[in-house]
């Protein structure tokens, strides 16, 4: 008992060197994280730093009883290990959302909690406290209705096109100012609830008029930025009990927040700080466009067969990947025909722009998921590099962001994204169910290019099928 | 020093580090990283398990019980999900 009293004591006396150990593992863990050889060591090292952190804190004089924690731990392991394995990689964003929703409500319940209880820490003022609580809660709150919402759009549960509602600035601003009333109100008088429920309510009502705006291209954006509300609840909750640890990690982690934030607000062509004040969906992307006649007469539709010669031609591929391709689940196709064109030298790799997919890599993930290896992805500037050298570009479900308007046209919406030059290539092949524009609604000149060749198909047959007949032609 | 300033230094520097840190993690590895912050964030559960302990109210007590389950759901599920991502990204050495 005895050597377990010390240990105990020690844990105790020593808690905030254990979570500075914590911090240390999380970055050493985020370090590794730069390279795909070492990214999964780094999950690891990250995972022993919460595991140490963990193990400290049950150690805490102060616990009453064990019983509810142990069940709590136990069911919340459970539910997590079970959906981690049964996950569909294509949902991964909606599991995102979730877990950034359940992130959210974990700071505002423990924000609640700690206003219930009253218990101040001894270096902490008043002032402090209940003020870290407002804080905590309006974030927790905001970010877990937000998220739901974002993953209610993004199950398709409501509209994904974006809802305008009338004077919804002043709408926001009168909310945000009913949440900061109530939290000076709830620093005044701790005793009063009604002024915490009224940061709860604002702040929900806040999040969905917020989310309810953003348009269905844009989750992307979304995805990053509650990133950095995620780590924001941690720093909150870390501030109403002044623990170093929380406040560090809650930092670092906005900190990822902010940079993919930044990275998808330049890949599709949005204001950084219009999106971290609100407006995710510009007025102007939700409106569609005409304009199709650039198309008439100009289209060459063409067969998978003839397809192949140009293939079969070529010295370096590139395929373009968009999220109509995972939509068509034809990512093991994709990997067929890279096979079967590497067994003739062909060199083929893979042109990824940073918003094909749903959220920041996605595509990355789903084509690592059927055994593409990693070298072959490259990136919107490496790919911009190979593309002027590359024989046959082979767009699959990609749309926008293969539009060289976004280069040249001055009044569209796309102008000054930075896209794929496809259209540098010797030539193109787009497999595409139709000319319909992308999301941004705007019609792509890429498809009357004089190289240019149209396989009007789903992906997923149209992908199989150039496999087939390049595996004939072949032999 | 007071108590507070330290704490919001602690933050600034560790925004400094998470900035130089995670703008060299490269696009391909977006996803897992936004699942490993998410599962990092989760680190609220330290927080949640003292709630849930040493909670002198039932409500105070019940409020912490919610908030540990749905963190751990964040940290073991965070991890996992990650690992899971991770393991599939392999290099071309095994080239048939």
């Amino acid at each position: 008992m005895d050597i377990v009293n010390i240990i105990r004591n020690v844990a105790n006396k020593y808690q905030a060197v254990f979570y500075l150990i914590t911090v240390l593992f999380f970055i050493f863990g985020l370090r590794l994280l730069t390279s795909p050889r070492t990214a999964r060591r780094g999950n690891v090292v990250s995972a022993v730093g919460m595991l140490i952190a963990i193990t400290i804190t049950l150690m805490y004089h102060g616990i009453l009883t064990y019983k509810l924690i142990i069940i709590g731990l136990a069911i919340g392991s459970i539910i997590g290990a079970i959906s981690a394995y049964a996950l569909d990689l294509r949902a991964i964003p909606q599991y995102v959302a979730i877990l950034n929703g359940f992130g959210g409500a974990v700071s505002a319940l423990v924000g609640v909690s700690a206003f219930i209880q009253k218990e101040l820490p001894r270096n902490v003022t008043s002032l402090h406290f209940y003020s870290a609580i407002s804080v905590g809660t309006f974030i927790g709150t905001l970010t877990f209705w937000g998220s739901m919402m974002a993953f209610a759009k993004l199950q398709g549960l409501i509209t994904e096109r974006p809802v305008v509602i009338p004077g919804k600035n002043i709408i926001n601003l009168l909310l945000l100012s009913i949440s900061a009333v109530s939290g000076i109100l709830l620093v005044n008088d701790p005793y009063n609830i009604y002024y915490l429920i009224g940061i709860l309510v604002s702040a929900s009502l806040l999040a969905i008029s917020l989310t309810i705006a953003v348009g269905g291209a844009d989750m992307p954006v979304i995805i990053a930025l509650f990133i950095s509300y995620a780590g924001l609840s941690a720093s909150a909750v870390g501030f109403i009990y002044l623990t170093h640890g929380l406040i560090m990690v809650g930092s670092l982690v906005g900190a990822s927040g902010l940079i993919l934030t930044r990275i998808m607000a330049k890949a599709m062509n949005r204001d950084f700080y219009g999106i971290l004040l609100g407006n995710i969906t510009p007025p102007e992307m939700s409106k569609l466009q005409g304009g199709e006649d650039i198309y008439a007469g100009r289209i060459k539709s063409t067969t998978p067969e003839e397809a192949v010669m140009i293939l079969e031609a070529s010295k370096r591929v590139a395929i373009v990947p968009g999220y109509g391709l995972a939509v068509a689940q034809a990512q093991g196709p994709v990997r067929d025909l890279m096979a079967e064109l590497e067994k003739d030298g062909i060199e083929v790799y893979f042109a990824i722009h940073p918003v094909a997919g749903r959220m920041p890599g996605h595509m990355s993930v789903l084509l690592a998921e059927v055994d593409v290896p990693y070298d072959k992805l490259k990136t919107l500037e490496e790919s911009n590099e190979l593309l002027p050298d590359t024989d046959v570009a082979v767009v699959v479900g990609a749309n926008d962001v293969v539009n060289p308007t976004a280069r040249y046209a001055k009044d569209s919406p796309l102008y000054g994204m930075p896209i794929l030059d496809v259209d540098k290539c010797r030539s193109v092949i787009v497999i595409k169910r139709s000319l319909s524009p992308g999301f941004s609604g705007v019609p792509n000149p890429l498809f009357a290019n004089d190289n240019t060749v149209m396989i009007f198909s789903d992906a997923k047959p149209a992908l199989t099928e150039l496999v087939k007949e390049y595996r004939e032609l072949r032999t | 020093m007071d108590p507070l300033m330290a704490a919001l230094i602690l933050f600034v520097l560790a925004l400094i580090i998470g900035f130089e840190v995670v703008t060299k993690v490269p696009p391909i590895l977006h996803t897992p990283l936004v699942v490993a912050s998410h599962a990092m964030a989760a680190i609220m559960v330290v927080s949640a398990i003292e709630a849930a302990g040493t909670g002198n109210t039932l409500s105070a007590r019940i409020l912490g019980f919610s908030a540990l389950l749905l963190g751990t759901v964040n940290v073991v599920g965070g991890y996992l999900i990650a690992d899971r991502m991770l393991s599939m990204f392999k290099g071309n050495k095994k080239k048939k």
